[in-house]
C-alpha cells in the first residue's frame, strides 16, 4: 500500500519559522515536506514517500526551539508558530557525524555503481563536505546474496535504511527480504521460509538509495560486445516506458518523451539496429487479443489473465501454479520482437540469426530472468540474449560521454522491412505508436480491448468499436469495471501492483480478463528505472505515454502494416510460428 | 469529578511516581489511556493492561524482589487497571530469568484474574524492555522501538489504547488502594568487587553483596547508604539507577534523592580501572543496541572501538556520546553514553591528572531521555 500523506481539507493555516523564514503550511505534513515545498532542502536517505517515515538514518535531525533534543524532520508534524532551524551547528555536527557513521558501513564501488551520477550519498559528501574515510569500513566481509539472475543485495553496500524491506513486504507483500541478528550485525536477508521466494520485481532496488540492492549487472558484457563486436550484428530493442523514464537521467523534466534521442544514443553507443519494443507490444496485442476471444467463445478457460510482466509470472508459477493454464500464452513484447527479429527480419535481411546478439533495454529486473527461460528458445536458442534495465544504460551512456538529452533524434529502424544487403541501417520513419501504453499499468488490457472490440465487430457497421478504455488507466491498486465490445459484456480487473493481487484471486470468477503488473504503476514504476521513482513521477511518466498514445496515428495494435505482415510470413513457417508467438509456464513451487 | 473511593483521584493524590525509570506522574498516564479510549467509537473500547516486568537493567533486580515477596499486590495493582480501563486483559511480561524461579509463586497469584505471564523472548536483551519493543514482543514482530507518535496510551498492543506500567508503580498502586501506600522506594544496594578485570564466565562475581531496602523516596543517597550500613569504609563513587544506564556520581556528590530506577552501586575508587569500565559500559549497549538507528548501531560500536585502541581519540569519542544523546532513536540510545561521560566528568578526575577529554559535557538525564 502506498503511504499517502493525508492532507485533510484544514481551512486553517500555521504558521512556522524555518531558518528565519516565515512559512505558512497545512497542519498534519512533516517539517520534512514543508522545507522541501519551500525550496529549503534537508538531506535523508531512509526516507521514501511511498513508505512511512522510518526515522532510522537520523540524517534529516533539525533544532527546534524549546525541544531538549534534535527531532527528525521526516517523522516530526509541524505546530504553529514552531520555530525550526535546519542548519545550526548542532544540526550540522550531528547530520555530519551520523553521515559518516553511515559511510563506513557502504564500502564504495563508485566506478562501477549504475547510480554513481545520482548518488545522494556521494552528493551529501560533497555538499557538506563528508569526511568520508573518517571510519573504517567495517562490511567489508558481508556477503551479496543473488536471486536468480536478476536482482542482488551486496551486504557489503547496505546502509541498512530498510527501505528494501519496506518495498518487498509494505509495497509488494512479498516478504522475502528479512532483517536478520541486532545491533552492527543486522543485514538484510532472503527468507529461508520454502513457501516465500522472490518474484525479482526489483522494488527493492528501485527504493535503495546506495544501490546494495540492485539489479545484476550484464553492461560489462554488453559493453565488451560493443567494443569488439567481430562478426556479430549487436541489435537494440527499447521498451515502451523507456522513453518518458530515461531523460530524467539526463537532467531532463519527468515524463519527457525522448524517442528519438533514445534511438540515436543506442546508434551512437554502437549498436548497429535500433528497435522499438512497440513494435513486439502489438504482436503481443494481436496474438492475446485473438487469444481473449477465442477463449470466449469456445467457452475456454476464464479470466484470461495477462503474463507480459515477468514478475507477475514468477508470481503465478511459484504462488498459484493452479492459475497458469488463466495466463495467456503469447510471449511479452520483447520476446515477441527479439522472436521477429531473429526469423523474419534475419532472413530477409540475409543475416544468419546466429550472428544477431539482441540486447533489450528494459525498465524491468524481472526481465533478466525472464530472457534466461529455457521455453522461449527459437530453433534451441534464446531470442533475448541481455537484459539491460534503464539504470544499466543510462550508467553505459554516461561512461562513454554519450549525453542523450544534446543528441540529434533519430528513427528507430522498422523490423518488417529489411535493410539492404550490406547492413545498411534502413532509418525508415516510425512514429511512437499506442503501444506506449503498455509501459502504465492499464496499457496491455486497453490495447488489448481495442483489438478484441475490433476482431469482435468485423465487417459489423453499427458495432461499437471503442477506443479508449479509461476505465483501465489510473494509479488505483485495483480497478474494475464492466465493458461491452461489440455487444459482448467483459468483465474487466487491472491489479496495479503485486501488493494489490490477493483480494483478486479470492474473486476470480467475477472477471473474464485481468491484467496484471507486478510494479506500482506498471512499467514506467518498473524495478529497473531511474532512481527516484514516486508516486509523483510515476504519474508524470503515465501522463506522458498516454499523451504519446493520444496524438498516435495508429492505435490499434491490428492495424500495425508492419504486425500484419510479419504474422502473415509465420503463418507460413509451420511450427516455428507457435515458437515464436506462444509460450508456457512451470510450477516453481 | 472523581470522587474520593476513585483509584484515579487516590493515585493523584499519593503523587505515585512510575517506576520504570521515566518519572512519568502515573495518574497522567492512566488518564490518557482512559482519554484514549473514550476517544473510540462506543463499541470499540478495548484496550490492555500490561505489567514490565522485563528489568533488563543490569545489577538492579528491585522488581525480582518485588515479584518475590509481593506477586499478589502486584497482581492486585493490574487488577485495578484493568477495572479503572474496563480491560479485558492484562500481560505480566516478565524476564525470563525471573520467571524460571518464580513460575509457582506468580502463578499462583495470577491465578484467576484475567492476567497473562508472557516471558519475554530469548534474545529480546536490554531493548526488550523499552515500552514500544514490548508491543513488538508481544505481537511477534521485531524487537525495537516503534516510532512515536502513536503514542502506547492511545495506540498500543495491537493498535488499542494500552496502559503499560512498571512491577513496582502496580504494587504501589495496591497499597494506594489499600491505604496503606507510604512515599517510600525500593531500593537496590550492590557493592561491586574491588577486582576490576574479569573474564567472561567470572561475570557473576564483579558483584560481591547486593541487597534490596525500603526507604522514604525522598533521602538523599548518603542517608540511604548512612541508614543501610552500606556506606564504604573505604574511597568509593557509585553509580545510581543501574549498572547500564545509571549516572555516576563521586561520594561528594550525595545530596540528592534518587531519580529513575531505584538501585545504588557501590564501586571501589582506588581499584577499579576507568578504561575497563568505560568498555563495560559501551560494550553492553553496543551489544543490546537494536540496529534500527545509525547513531547507536554505529556509534556505540565505534566508541568501543576507540576505547579498545593504545591511541584514544578522545575528542572522537565525545562527539559520538554528544550525537548518541542527540540523535538517537529512543531513550535507551540517549541514555548510552551517561554512565561513561558521568563518570569522566564526576569520577576520573579524583584519580588521575591528565586531561580530561570527555568533560564537561552537557549530559541528558535518563528522564529527559525518555521524556
Amino acid at each position: 500500500m502506498f503511504f499517502v500523506e493525508l492532507s485533510f481539507s484544514m481551512p486553517k493555516k500555521i504558521t512556522i519559522t524555518i531558518n528565519g523564514k516565515k512559512i505558512s503550511c497545512s497542519p498534519g505534513e512533516t517539517i520534512f515536506k514543508v522545507a522541501k515545498n519551500n525550496g529549503i532542502e534537508i538531506p535523508g536517505l531512509c526516507g521514501h514517500p511511498d513508505f512511512p517515515p522510518k526515522a532510522n538514518c537520523r540524517v534529516c535531525v533539525v533544532e527546534i526551539k524549546g525541544y531538549n533534543k534534535l527531532v527528525t524532520s521526516c517523522s516530526e508534524k509541524v505546530a504553529d508558530r514552531m520555530v525550526i532551524n535546519t542548519e545550526s551547528e548542532r544540526v550540522k555536527k550531528a547530520r555530519n557525524l551520523n553521515l559518516e557513521l553511515i559511510f563506513a558501513e557502504h564500502i564504495e564501488k563508485c566506478p562501477t555503481c549504475a547510480i554513481n551520477s545520482t548518488c545522494r550519498l556521494l552528493y551529501y559528501a560533497e555538499k557538506y563536505k563528508i569526511k568520508v574515510r573518517r571510519f573504517s569500513e567495517r562490511k567489508a566481509k558481508r556477503k551479496t546474496y543473488k536471486f536468480a539472475n536478476a536482482v542482488e543485495i551486496d551486504g557489503s553496500q547496505c546502509i541498512d535504511c530498510r527501505n528494501c524491506v519496506d518495498a518487498c513486504s509494505m509495497l509488494q507483500k512479498i516478504n522475502y527480504l528479512e532483517i536478520k541478528g541486532k545491533g552492527i550485525n543486522q543485514e538484510i536477508t532472503p527468507s529461508k521460509d520454502p513457501e516465500v521466494d522472490c518474484i525479482y520485481c526489483g522494488q527493492c532496488a528501485l527504493h535503495c538509495p546506495v544501490n546494495s540492492a540492485a539489479e545484476q549487472s550484464e553492461w560489462q558484457e554488453v559493453e565488451k560486445l560493443l567494443r569488439n563486436p567481430g562478426d556479430k550484428k549487436l541489435v537494440a530493442m527499447f521498451a515502451p516506458s523507456i522513453r518518458v523514464s530515461i531523460g530524467e537521467e539526463f537532467g531532463l523534466p519527468y515524463g519527457k518523451v525522448v524517442t528519438g534521442q533514445l534511438s540515436a544514443a543506442l546508434r551512437k553507443l554502437g549498436f548497429n539496429y535500433v528497435f522499438d519494443v512497440i513494435f513486439g507490444a502489438d504482436i503481443t496485442t494481436v496474438v492475446e487479443a485473438g487469444e481473449l476471444i477465442d477463449r470466449i467463445k469456445n467457452k475456454g478457460r476464464l479470466p484470461m489473465i495477462t503474463s507480459c510482466c515477468p514478475g507477475w509470472v514468477k508470481y503465478a508459477e511459484f504462488y498459484h501454479p493452479e492459475l497458469l493454464p488463466n495466463l495467456t500464452s503469447a510471449r511479452s513484447p520483447h520476446v515477441h520482437l527479439a522472436g521477429a527479429i531473429k526469423t523474419y527480419w534475419a532472413e530477409k535481411s540475409g543475416i544468419d540469426p546466429k550472428n544477431i546478439i539482441t540486447v533489450s533495454i528494459m525498465p524491468c529486473t524481472a526481465k533478466k530472468f525472464e530472457a534466461m527461460r529455457k521455453e522461449l528458445a527459437i530453433n534451441g536458442a534464446r531470442p533475448v540474449d541481455h537484459v539491460l534495465t534503464t539504470r544499466e544504460f543510462a550508467f553505459l551512456l554516461k561512461k562513454n560521454k554519450i549525453n542523450l538529452a544534446k543528441l540529434k533524434p533519430e528513427n528507430s529502424d522498422n523490423p518488417a522491412l529489411p535493410v539492404a544487403r550490406g547492413g545498411i541501417v534502413s532509418g525508415s520513419a516510425r512514429p511512437d505508436g499506442a503501444g506506449s501504453i503498455y509501459g502504465a499499468s492499464g496499457g496491455v488490457m486497453e490495447s488489448a480491448l481495442r483489438t478484441a472490440a475490433a476482431l469482435i465487430c468485423k465487417g459489423d457497421k453499427i458495432c461499437d468499436n471503442r477506443i479508449d478504455f479509461k476505465e483501465a488507466r489510473g494509479m488505483k491498486g485495483v480497478k474494475e469495471a464492466e465493458v461491452i465490445i461489440g455487444g459482448q459484456k467483459l468483465r474487466i480487473a487491472v491489479v496495479n501492483g503485486i501488493g494489490h493481487i490477493n483480494p483478486i484471486i479470492k474473486k476470480l470468477s467475477d472477471y473474464d480478463y485481468i491484467e496484471v503488473m507486478a510494479c506500482p504503476g506498471g512499467c514506467i514504476g518498473g524495478g529497473g528505472q531511474p532512481i527516484p521513482t514516486t508516486p509523483e513521477i510515476r504519474q508524470l511518466r503515465a501522463e506522458a505515454l498516454y499523451k504519446i498514445d493520444k496524438n498516435a496515428q495508429l492505435r490499434n495494435a491490428h492495424e500495425n502494416k508492419g504486425v500484419i505482415e510479419v504474422l502473415k510470413w509465420l503463418k507460413t513457417k509451420g511450427k516455428l510460428e507457435s515458437q515464436v508467438l506462444h509460450t508456457k509456464y512451470i510450477k516453481r513451487s | 469529578m472523581p470522587k474520593d473511593n476513585n483509584i484515579l483521584y487516590k493515585i493523584k493524590k499519593s503523587g505515585l511516581i512510575g517506576r520504570g525509570g521515566a518519572c512519568f506522574p502515573v495518574w497522567k498516564k492512566w488518564t490518557a489511556v482512559k482519554n484514549a479510549l473514550n476517544e473510540r467509537p462506543e463499541n470499540d473500547r478495548k484496550s490492555y493492561v500490561i505489567c514490565n516486568a522485563s528489568e533488563g537493567e543490569p545489577d538492579v533486580k528491585k522488581d525480582f524482589y518485588i515479584l518475590k515477596n509481593y506477586p499478589e499486590k502486584v497482581i492486585a495493582g493490574m487488577l485495578l487497571a484493568l477495572a479503572y480501563l474496563g480491560a479485558k486483559r492484562g500481560y505480566l511480561y516478565i524476564n525470563a530469568d525471573y520467571y524460571r524461579i518464580l513460575k509457582v509463586k506468580l502463578e499462583k497469584a495470577a491465578d484467576g484474574a484475567p492476567v497473562e505471564i508472557l516471558v519475554k523472548p530469548s534474545g529480546a536483551g536490554y531493548i526488550g524492555g523499552e515500552e514500544t519493543s514490548i508491543l513488538n514482543a508481544i505481537e511477534g514482530k521485531r524487537i525495537e522501538p516503534r516510532l512515536k507518535p502513536p503514542f502506547v496510551f492511545k495506540e498500543g498492543l495491537f493498535g488499542l489504547p494500552t496502559l503499560l506500567n512498571n512491577v513496582e508503580t502496580f504494587y504501589n498502586v495496591a497499597l494506594v488502594e489499600e491505604g496503606s501506600y507510604r512515599p517510600d522506594r525500593f531500593v537496590t544496594i550492590i557493592e561491586r568487587s574491588p577486582k576490576t578485570s574479569f573474564k567472561p564466565f567470572e561475570r557473576l562475581r564483579k558483584i560481591i553483596k547486593r541487597e534490596v531496602f525500603l526507604f522514604p523516596e525522598d533521602w538523599t543517597v548518603e542517608k540511604i547508604l548512612k541508614k543501610s550500613g552500606r556506606l564504604p569504609s573505604y574511597k568509593f563513587f557509585v553509580q545510581l539507577g543501574g549498572g547500564a544506564s545509571g549516572i555516576v556520581l563521586n561520594s561528594g556528590q550525595l545530596k540528592n534523592p534518587l531519580t529513575g530506577s531505584g538501585s545504588i552501586t557501590i564501586y571501589n575508587l582506588e581499584t577499579h580501572d576507568p578504561m575497563e569500565l568505560a568498555r563495560e559500559w559501551i560494550g553492553f549497549f553496543c551489544g543490546e543496541s537494536c540496529g534500527k538507528c545509525v547513531p547507536c548501531r554505529e556509534g556505540t560500536f565505534r566508541v568501543k572501538e576507540q576505547l579498545e585502541k593504545k591511541n584514544v581519540d578522545w575528542p572522537l569519542i565525545k562527539e559520538l556520546l554528544e550525537n548518541l544523546a542527540e540523535t538517537s532513536f529512543c531513550g535507551l540510545g540517549c541514555s548510552a553514553p551517561i554512565a561513561i561521560t558521568s563518570y569522566f566528568k564526576n569520577v576520573f578526575p579524583l584519580i588521575s591528572d591528565k586531561d580530561n577529554a570527555l568533560a564537561p559535557s552537557q549530559l541528558k538525564t535518563v528522564c529527559e531521555c525518555f521524556s
